[in-house]
């Protein structure tokens, strides 16, 4: 029961601070697809930069454990490009749909409807993909700083830095 | 250049960094992170169930996601009430039937938007789960923990996207 409850309260903090953001909207969306209004890209590298950091720290410390999903070459490579042809069409993912609908924008029904039944259509495909597609290319749970070798903080302050300068440029070009 | 609606929101860096950190506070408090595309197959199921109970026990996809109401459904369902609530409080909240930069390339009509809309929630879902994650799975959760497969999935969803916002809006306006 308290897993839930919990689920509700990071869910409504998510939502909270995706609506504040301007992330739920289809102009921000596709603005950051056309390269004119990285909105969304400063907000969720800043989230990334800020949980890298704090994760990895709580690791150190024995306090979290990681959930790395595997590499599989195949399903990551073509399941993302076929993502990316749906978000682009759509102009939502699928968190940012349910926030859509919240702040009023209710296109985002449509998405939502239609991925219900995007998540129906793999159901009855998956035994065919498991065996051919989710095979390619499966290297199992691995993070850059295994297959580099190297500690991850010499991945995550690099990582930090870079993304600075990523905000600092696209300030300069007003994007 | 900011226009007066951009006062009413927040800056996208500070709203992304607070996040974040609830992010952190969730790995550490519950183990969690964050996701949401399995969440569609869990409801898909629940609502297949309705229909033939037997058959959604029997196939594979939902023996692995069971149809149930877990951790991630209500997380979902926490981002509808946040953002509603975030909305609400600061004067942002308006139905919107049709986004502005679709209307101007495409027209007003609602149909076309719907249509659209569907197909591409259609292929997005099933591109999510077949790369086992979405923005949110591998582009938030699988780059926080520095996953091949978050940044991979990602650079792909990027990629694909930028090409079909391109044939859209050929030639179109901001």
């Amino acid at each position: 029961m308290n897993t839930l409850l919990y689920g509700l309260i990071t869910g409504i903090l998510f939502g909270f601070l995706l609506q504040r953001g301007q992330v739920l909207r289809y102009d921000k969306q596709l603005g950051a697809l056309r390269f004119f209004d990285m909105t969304i890209v400063k907000f969720m590298l800043s989230s990334v930069l800020v949980g890298m950091a704090g994760v990895y720290f709580l690791k150190d410390f024995g306090l979290a454990t990681l959930a790395v999903k595997p590499t599989i070459l195949g399903g990551n490579i073509i399941g993302g490009l076929i993502f990316g042809i749906g978000w682009a069409l759509l102009g939502y993912c699928p968190g940012t749909s349910l926030g859509a609908l919240g702040e009023g924008r209710w296109d985002g029904l449509w998405g939502i409807l239609g991925m219900l039944a995007g998540a129906a259509l793999f159901a009855e495909a998956y035994p065919g993909i498991k065996k051919t597609v989710l095979t390619w290319g499966n290297f199992g749970a691995i993070t850059l700083p295994q297959i580099l070798g190297i500690n991850h903080w010499l991945i995550i302050i690099p990582f930090i830095i870079g993304g600075i300068l990523l905000f600092r440029w696209f300030e300069k070009k007003g994007l | 250049m900011k226009s007066s609606d951009d006062k009413k929101y927040w800056s996208p860096y500070l709203a992304g960094a607070l996040s974040g950190l609830v992010l952190v506070l969730s790995v550490l408090v519950t183990g969690k992170f964050y996701g949401t595309s399995t969440t569609f197959v869990r409801a898909a199921g629940m609502v297949e169930k309705i229909f033939d109970a037997a058959r959604v026990a029997r196939m594979d996809y939902f023996i692995k996601e069971v149809p149930m109401i877990d951790w991630q459904w209500m997380f979902v369902i926490g981002i509808f009430i946040g953002s509603l609530i975030a909305a609400k409080t600061s004067g942002t909240f308006f139905w919107q039937a049709v986004p502005g930069m679709w209307q101007k390339r495409f027209g007003s009509s609602v149909g076309k938007r719907a249509v659209v809309a569907f197909i591409g929630g259609v292929i997005g879902m099933f591109g999510a789960r077949l790369a086992d994650g979405c923005p949110s799975g591998h582009g938030l959760s699988g780059s926080v923990q520095l996953a091949v497969s978050g940044f991979v999935s990602l650079i792909c969803f990027f990629i694909a996207g930028a090409l079909v916002a391109r044939i859209m809006y050929k030639g179109g306006t901001r």
